[in-house]
């Protein structure tokens, strides 16, 4: 890979004619312009059009912040579980060998091949007043669906696959010498675990959280079938802004909108300097292998 | 401590990788497993190590069963062909790794020891490195790192698999005459994988020959050189002509390319054949000749001076004379 990237440096791309050059640049950058840019630029120009008080009171409104809260608490749960889970499902299939991995794998995969409304629709028919645990949880005077555990639990399903899916062929590209290495040293498996193969994966698993956590945030499908659309209780980011819109507040749904957008520009960041560090931590282990 | 191995067998799925084999390894001995690919080497020393487990057969070290043993508690020193260097940390904190694992009421404290690692980086002549990170270090050096690296914990055996196999050439002859000269000073029991013949005649106190999963023959490095028991060791340990001799099991005898005289006159028992190829290397020229009567290939390594006074070009016929023939009393296999 190293390699590449060297070529990529230091000799040019391509040596077609100046125009057709220009062509295939200026035709690229016409549409990440029209569908990247315009739309940013959009959002943030919506949300301020009436002013920057309008704004301000748009994002200060305690429906508004009850959703944000929303949000975070169930990124906060879910990112964290999906970090425990994935770390688990990534480890036990590239270092083992076992009857059904093939199948464990097809599973972690699921949330991804899975419409999100399937996914709440899944959640309701389970935990919902006719779904099969719906009688147990009425006695039990539990509710999941139309309030914060189904939140939890659908944005847990949709962004199960992030972390593992990150991890897996990484973890499968280093092997098992120097887990074995350590074990033969003397480490137990935790003590391996923590100062063999989690520094080893450091990167990427960041990465995979940055991921995961974008999706807890933004997502939209899933939450809005289980939520119920509570204002003030059971509204996430992305719900309220639909609310606002079919209400017609356009600049405060653009307003809440533009949060979400400055998370997307955060994540994106931090994305790229992980992908930077991960690169020259990929060099030096490009240079050892040879 | 001596490794004792009974009946040990191996299978992976139809492949059977160990077929039953008896081995001790002595005191003190630089023992070689050799063998082509896929004969079960490794899977032996992987078995010994405690990082696979038999199907059959036991393991002890110094009469005491191990077979049970986690790969954990064996205390063995394993030495990977890939090194397995552990990439975040120094050389220093790599070659401590061993120490600093251990369970808090063995630990050792800070200054034994910075001391005891400063040692053995001395042991291989790296202490200049103790700061550096694996991937600033060449080859070879990464492999003596690995081998400190071994040793920290004390091993009661050094296990070796393929160690100088990633490494070139030259890089490979300093280092396993520095690895025999090691071995003369640590003298822990080591047992070292390789497929490379010369290797294992250079290095080990003994040469266990592998094939198919099984013992060929075990013997110090000049006994199965000069008296090979079987036609694969014969063949494994270098390069062997197979030539028409009568009386021979199947009229064939195996003689090496430089146990055969060249001559311009015809010879009581040497055979007709034609010069087809020659290249010279350093001191010795290889050649190729076809043989006048059924026109096979037939090797043969003279001293570069002997090629030159015969004055043989391609195509000039000269007579072959074997000065040592080996025959093998079981039929060969086809």
């Amino acid at each position: 890979m190293s390699a590449a990237t060297t070529i990529a440096r230091f000799s040019p791309a391509t040596n077609e004619a100046r125009w057709v050059r220009m062509l295939l640049i200026g035709v690229a950058l016409g549409f990440l312009t029209l569908f990247l840019f315009v739309p940013l630029a959009f959002v943030f120009h919506q949300a301020l059009r009436k002013g920057v008080d309008v704004y301000l009171t748009a994002i200060s409104d305690p429906d508004a912040l009850s959703a944000v809260r929303m949000t975070l608490l169930a990124a906060a749960i879910a990112v964290p579980l999906n970090l425990v889970f994935g770390v688990a499902a990534a480890w036990a299939i590239a270092k083992f060998n076992f009857p059904g991995k093939s199948v464990l794998t097809t599973l972690i995969d699921l949330p991804f091949s899975v419409s999100p409304v399937i996914a709440g629709l899944i959640f309701v028919l389970l935990f919902g007043l006719q779904g099969w645990f719906g009688p147990w949880l009425r006695e039990h005077d539990l509710k999941v669906i139309f309030a914060v555990p189904g939140i939890v639990l659908a944005t847990i399903f949709v962004t199960f696959p992030f972390v593992a899916r990150e991890l897996i062929p990484l973890m499968q590209a280093q092997g098992t010498e120097q887990e074995e290495a350590a074990t033969v040293l003397g480490a137990s498996g935790w003590k391996t675990f923590w100062r063999v193969t989690l520094p080893n994966i450091k990167w990427g698993l960041l990465y995979g959280v940055i991921l995961c956590n974008a999706r807890a945030m933004g997502e939209f499908g899933a939450v809005a079938v289980v939520s119920g659309h509570i204002r003030g209780e059971t509204n996430t980011m992305p719900l309220h802004i639909e609310i606002l819109y079919n209400e017609y507040q356009f600049a405060a749904a653009f307003a809440v909108a533009s949060l979400l957008a400055l998370l997307a520009l955060v994540t994106l960041a931090l994305k790229f300097a992980v992908e930077r560090r991960q690169r020259r931590v990929d060099d030096q282990d490009g240079r050892r292998s040879r | 401590m001596s490794i004792e191995l009974t009946g040990i067998t191996r299978r992976f799925g139809d492949f059977v990788a160990i077929d039953g084999i008896d081995l001790r390894v002595e005191t003190g001995e630089l023992l070689a497993l050799l063998g082509p690919s896929g004969s079960g080497k490794t899977s032996l020393l992987r078995i010994i190590a405690g990082l696979e487990t038999p199907d059959h057969g036991t393991v002890a070290f110094h009469g005491a069963d191990a077979t049970d043993v986690h790969a954990r508690e064996r205390q063995v020193g394993f030495v990977f062909q890939h090194y397995a260097l552990f990439g975040h940390l120094t050389i220093f904190e790599n070659v401590a790794f061993g120490l600093r694992v251990r369970p808090r009421r063995h630990r050792l404290d800070e200054a034994t020891l910075r001391k005891k690692v400063m040692r053995l980086l001395e042991l291989v002549q790296l202490d200049w490195l103790a700061d550096r990170f694996p991937h600033q270090l060449s080859g070879g050096q990464r492999q003596r790192i690995a081998l400190a690296r071994a040793l920290a914990v004390e091993p009661r055996v050094l296990l070796l698999d393929e160690p100088f196999g990633a490494l070139d050439a030259r890089v490979r002859q300093e280092l396993r005459r520095w690895l025999r000269r090691l071995h003369d000073d640590v003298h822990v029991t080591s047992v070292f994988v390789t497929h490379d013949q010369e290797e294992a005649l250079e290095v080990a106190d003994r040469v266990v020959v592998m094939n198919h999963g099984r013992i060929e023959q075990i013997g110090t490095p000049d006994e199965v050189y000069d008296h090979p028991a079987t036609p694969f060791v014969f063949e494994f340990l270098g390069h062997v002509n197979r030539l028409p001799v009568p009386g021979a099991p199947d009229d064939e005898g195996f003689v090496r390319p430089h146990d055969i005289a060249v001559l311009a006159q015809p010879a009581i028992g040497a055979l007709a054949a034609r010069l087809t190829h020659s290249t010279t290397i350093g001191p010795i020229a290889r050649l190729e000749f076809a043989l006048a009567a059924d026109a096979r290939t037939v090797n043969v390594e003279l001293p570069r001076d002997a090629f030159r006074s015969l004055q043989l070009v391609n195509g000039t016929l000269a007579y072959l004379q074997p000065t040592l023939v080996r025959r093998f009393t079981q039929p060969t296999p086809a």
